[in-house]
């Protein structure tokens, strides 16, 4: 046995040679052979990510609203940028030697081996002018990337921006796709529409020396993937329109939305004041949002969908549908004009049917319709009877859209607010209030607050009697992509199509006779139906609200138009909206109207009160 | 009764040998980290999506795998050793009917988030039943029929394992001879099998013509020297001349006709990786390179750029050393060759310190199949061994593989602990 027992010192010689051999070997390649030291040098790969073409946006007439720019990313590796010469770079690349040292140290903090961007977004000029250059540089390169480009000024909000991935987004697993340094979309539709714009990215590898000098591709692109291009989107705005709209509301502050009623399609998207979307591109991208942002008009503020304001006298016209479809009145349902339950504009006919009342907006007729709608008897406890009202009105305003996103492809959108027993529960206490202490949301004051999407969806309702369409700004993903199937969604109001003409009788009086009058367009034969409105503004001068569809059988265009402080609608907003419906029906302002036009754009509306 | 138990358990267990596992595994787990990390994109080592986070995950379970091990009674593996490999074969066989092929293997089972390998977990039970049959015979006795039942036992795993598209586990089985050569193993098998694969390798790397000119004059002039040999055993001689020339000229008919071309690419990179850098011969290339690179002290941790790029994707599995290599160059190469070198004579120590032939066997078995490893692992990394894809004992990134380590060495630790108890046996 005892010769079997030293086969152990056999085979632990035969585990300290192999060790030994494969040390030895180790010592060979790693210190004294060079030629993989030589090799390493040679031999480095690198990782190239291939951005693909971010998906252009196009409007409804095939014009293309957004595009890609290239632009030239000047990068530094600290580690081989040793020494520049320092006077010689600031000549190159035109920068103050100060904010050269300050880059510098800016670069080395963030890593000594890592690439981080120097100079960012160079046009393709500047990047002509210094290429030559960059061999006097190492440790400079360059990183093409396109930046968005537009071809007109135009519709900023919707179109929203692209800038850097936020740390903190970085974090979220919805973002793991991205890399630190990746552009993607903050706002409007860039950022709604992001998982079809970005498209998907490339990898490239190649061989490179130390120096950086690429060597090829590494394993002829064996591993290598290609980028996809973006899909590109077909929005529903008519530039055109957008244009005209933009330059109406030139100097003043408000909002114009426009839809067509048989599909939601937005036709024009105005918040004025409106900025040039190439402001937040390129260089100055940084200057120009802190300024933007600083901006006492808020021009930032995307007010179609996020500036609420109370309704004003356009909410009588819910207030009539919701009436007649409860059995309140009839189209014949008359009420006097009576001033001691709330003021009137003086003097006008007797409102002996709804008609009459619209047309003059009369204040105590719809104080009345309110009334019965609220109280309708269903307790003898006022206060029940009142609760029991309100919820029930309230679900039916709610089918209009109101008090609610109404999903349009935005993002921010504000829900507004309307009257309900959980707000005057919370502000009286519960069974303690009853109509006298909300009486004033009858002609749209009060409790109330809508946006300006929300009052041109109403248009859209009114021109379709009844119905509506999701708003929505992007028609098709993709140029021949079919209309997106969740906005082809009919969403019914709680009031029967029959009961709208009467509605819609009133707000042709509005302009054929009434307020509306400065938004006729009676002669190039279109009917407008509108109603103008005043939203209170407990800061300073009301704001003008004019509302209108045309034309009034097929129609083809739903609009509302917001403009702050300016005072009676009838005169600001309802030239406006005439202006536009004009123009989109016609393409043209015909010689009459010239002079409206001019009043528009010249903006020296007197503020005054009327409701 | 199970505090007494354990109190004991912890006098009597090898702590060197748990100490030397430990650090292996903390440093596989810092080079697995290592191997995956990206400087543009920096993951948390503890990310559950990348394969350190994974590991750890592993190693974790490792621990709770290595108290059930030792909880378990001992004789319990000298008694169901032939159940466990009987299972084990079951495990492996189902495996093969019911295994998604990946990469062309079928190996791996599923079960849930979870992919398992059966054929890592054969080692341990190969070895408790070769362990427990050898206990029962003697070798030196010419038994046919032991021989033949001992090949049986330690050939059928490895059969299943090739029918799954395993070379390199299977290659593994081979390991025991070193174990049976302990036990009694005439050496001559030890030697020609060595010498067969020297001249499988060598007819490979040089002209035939050379070989047999070499071979005819070292055997004319060693007979010459030795006449007598000649006159008792020339047809033994003859036989072995005949065999080793037969074998020269039908290397390449074997290579070119019986290997598969994946194998074939393997043995092909092993003579001359710089013929086609870019092709089968680059894994052998860029782990030399890398390794090269790292010089005497290595890049430093995480500073590696040859290792990091994730579509190479047995860097943090059976090419890890590479990246060690890359990052801690010849010290840390050394400290990892001189951690498995103690680790190895620790077990041979433990196994000759057991009083059963049980445990013996099975402490060689042990050693065997993780100097196996070793031996292969780091070869083909430094381009003396042919790419097997073998992982690197307790440093290689995956579950399958620590698990089964953990378990071939806790189960000689179990056994160890209790040694004493067996005296009266
Ligand atoms: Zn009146």
């Amino acid at each position: 046995m005892k010769y079997l027992e030293d086969r152990k010192y056999v085979i632990q010689a035969i585990f300290i040679i192999v060790a030994t051999i494969y040390a030895l070997k180790l010592f060979y390649i790693q210190v004294i052979d060079n030629k993989y030291k030589l090799a390493a040098e040679n031999n480095a790969i690198q990782k190239n990510i291939q951005y693909p073409f971010r998906g252009l946006i196009y409007d409804r007439d095939g014009r293309l609203l957004v595009q890609n720019m290239p632009v030239y990313d000047l990068m530094i590796v600290p580690k081989e940028a040793k020494n520049p010469d320092t006077l010689h770079f600031c000549k190159v690349f035109n920068i103050p030697v100060d904010e050269f040292r300050e880059k510098i140290k800016a670069a080395k903090a963030y890593s000594w081996v890592k690439p981080s961007p120097f100079l960012t977004r160079l046009s393709t000029q500047e990047f002509a002018a210094i290429q030559e250059y960059l061999t006097d540089f190492p440790g400079f390169f360059i990183n093409a990337r396109t930046v968005r480009g537009y071809t007109h000024q135009s519709l900023a909000h919707a179109l929203g921006y692209i800038g850097e991935i936020s740390p903190a987004k970085l974090e979220k697993p919805e973002y793991a796709g991205y890399l630190p340094g990746d552009y993607l979309g903050i706002s409007g539709i860039e950022s709604e529409y992001e998982k079809y714009l970005m498209g998907k990215r490339g990898v490239k590898y190649k061989m490179v020396n130390v120096r950086g000098i690429d060597k090829g591709p590494f394993r002829d692109g064996e591993y290598d993937t290609l980028s996809v291009a973006g899909e590109n989107l077909v929005s529903t705005i008519d530039l055109e329109l957008q244009q005209y709209g933009e330059k109406l509301m030139k100097g003043k502050i408000g909002s114009v939305v426009a839809i067509e009623p048989a599909t939601g399609e937005i036709l024009a998207y105005v918040s004025a004041p409106g900025y040039d979307p190439s402001l937040l591109t390129g260089k100055e991208f940084g200057r120009n949002y802190t300024k933007l942002q600083r901006d006492s008009l808020k021009t930032l503020f995307n007010r179609p969908i996020m500036a609420t304001y109370p309704p004003g006298s356009i909410f009588k016209l819910v207030q009539a549908l919701i009436a007649m479809q409860d059995g309140i009145i009839t189209p014949n349902t008359g009420f006097p004009c009576n001033q001691n339950l709330i003021k009137c504009s003086h003097g006008h006919e007797a409102p002996t049917n709804l008609r009459i009342a619209i047309k003059h907006s009369c204040n105590p007729y719809f104080y009345q319709v309110f009334r019965n709608e609220i109280n309708q008897g269903k307790s003898r406890n006022i206060f029940v009877d009142s609760r029991i009202g309100l919820d029930h009105w309230r679900e039916q305003v709610l089918s209009f859209g109101f008090g609610d996103k109404l999903g349009i492809d935005l993002p921010n959108e504000k829900k507004g607010i309307i009257a309900s027993t959980k707000l005057y529960n919370k502000y009286y206490g519960e069974n303690r209030w009853k109509f006298s202490n909300f009486y004033s949301v009858s002609i749209g004051q009060g409790e109330l607050g809508t946006t300006p999407l929300q009052m041109a969806n109403l248009m859209a309702i009114m021109a379709n009697r009844g119905f509506y369409y999701t708003p929505h700004i992007i028609r098709s993903v993709g140029e021949n992509g079919k209309p997106l199937a969740k906005y082809s969604k009919k969403h019914y109001t709680s009031v029967d199509q029959k009961h709208f003409e009467p509605v819609i009788d009133g707000m042709e009086d509005v302009v054929a006779r009434g307020t509306g009058s400065f938004a006729k367009l009676a002669h190039v034969g279109i009917t407008v139906l509108g109603k103008t409105g005043t939203s209170e503004n407990p800061h300073g001068d009301d704001h003008a609200v004019f509302v209108a569809f045309a034309p009034r059988e097929n129609p083809k265009i739903a609009i509302a138009v917001y403009i702050e402080n300016a005072g009676f609608g009838a005169i600001s907003s309802a030239p406006l909206a005439g202006l536009m419906i004009e123009k989109y029906l016609t393409d043209t302002i015909s010689a009459p109207r010239k002079r409206w036009e001019e009043w528009v754009l010249a903006g020296k509306f007197k503020p005054k009160k009327k409701r | 009764m199970a505090l007494i138990r354990s109190s004991k358990l912890r006098q009597s267990l090898d702590w060197p040998t748990v100490f030397i596992y430990f650090l292996m595994v903390g440093l596989g787990w810092l080079n697995v980290y290592a191997a995956v990390y990206s400087p543009d994109n920096v993951i948390n080592i503890f990310s559950w999506d990348i394969n350190s986070g994974k590991q750890l995950a592993w190693i974790g379970t490792s621990v709770i795998l290595i108290i059930v091990v030792l909880v378990i009674d001992y004789k319990a593996y000298d008694s169901l050793a032939y159940i466990i490999y009987g299972a084990m074969i079951l495990l492996l066989l189902a495996t093969l009917i019911l295994a998604n092929p990946i990469k062309g293997s079928r190996s791996w089972l599923e079960l849930g988030a979870v992919r398992l390998q059966p054929a890592e977990f054969a080692k341990f039970a190969t070895a408790l039943a070769v362990s427990k049959f050898l206990s029962s015979v003697n070798l030196r006795q010419q038994n046919w029929q032991d021989h033949a039942k001992l090949v049986a036992l330690t050939l059928l795993p490895p059969f299943i394992i090739l029918l799954q598209n395993e070379t390199g586990s299977a290659l593994v089985f081979g390991a025991f001879l070193l174990a049976y050569f302990r036990e009694g193993m005439s050496p001559l098998i030890l030697i020609v099998g060595t010498v067969a694969v020297a001249l499988f390798i060598s007819t490979l790397l040089f002209p035939k013509l050379y070989l047999v000119i070499v071979i005819t004059v070292g055997l004319g002039l060693w007979l010459w020297a030795n006449q007598r040999i000649l006159m008792r055993k020339w047809p033994l001689i003859l036989m072995i001349y005949g065999a080793s020339i037969g074998m020269i000229f039908s290397v390449d008919f074997f290579v070119n006709n019986v290997l598969q071309e994946h194998q074939q690419n393997r043995i092909k990179a092993l003579i001359s990786p710089e013929a086609d850098p870019r092709g089968f011969g680059w894994n052998v290339t860029q782990s030399k390179i890398a390794i090269g690179s790292g010089g005497f002290m290595g890049k430093g941790f995480l500073e590696g750029t040859q290792t990091k790029f994730d579509f190479v994707p047995e860097q943090s599995t059976d090419f890890i050393f590479c990246t060690i290599g890359e990052e801690h160059g010849w010290v840390g190469s050394v400290i990892v060759i001189g951690l498995f070198v103690l680790l190895l004579t620790r077990i041979v120590k433990i196994a000759e310190r057991q009083k059963s032939v049980f445990g013996r066997t099975y402490g060689y078995c042990v050693a065997s199949i993780i100097f196996f490893h070793f031996l292969v692992n780091i070869g083909m990394t430094i381009g003396l061994a042919p790419v097997v894809g073998i992982p690197l004992p307790f440093f290689s990134y995956g579950g399958s593989s620590l698990w089964s380590f953990t378990t071939l060495l806790f189960i000689l630790l179990a056994l160890d602990a209790n040694r004493k108890q067996d005296l009266t046996r």
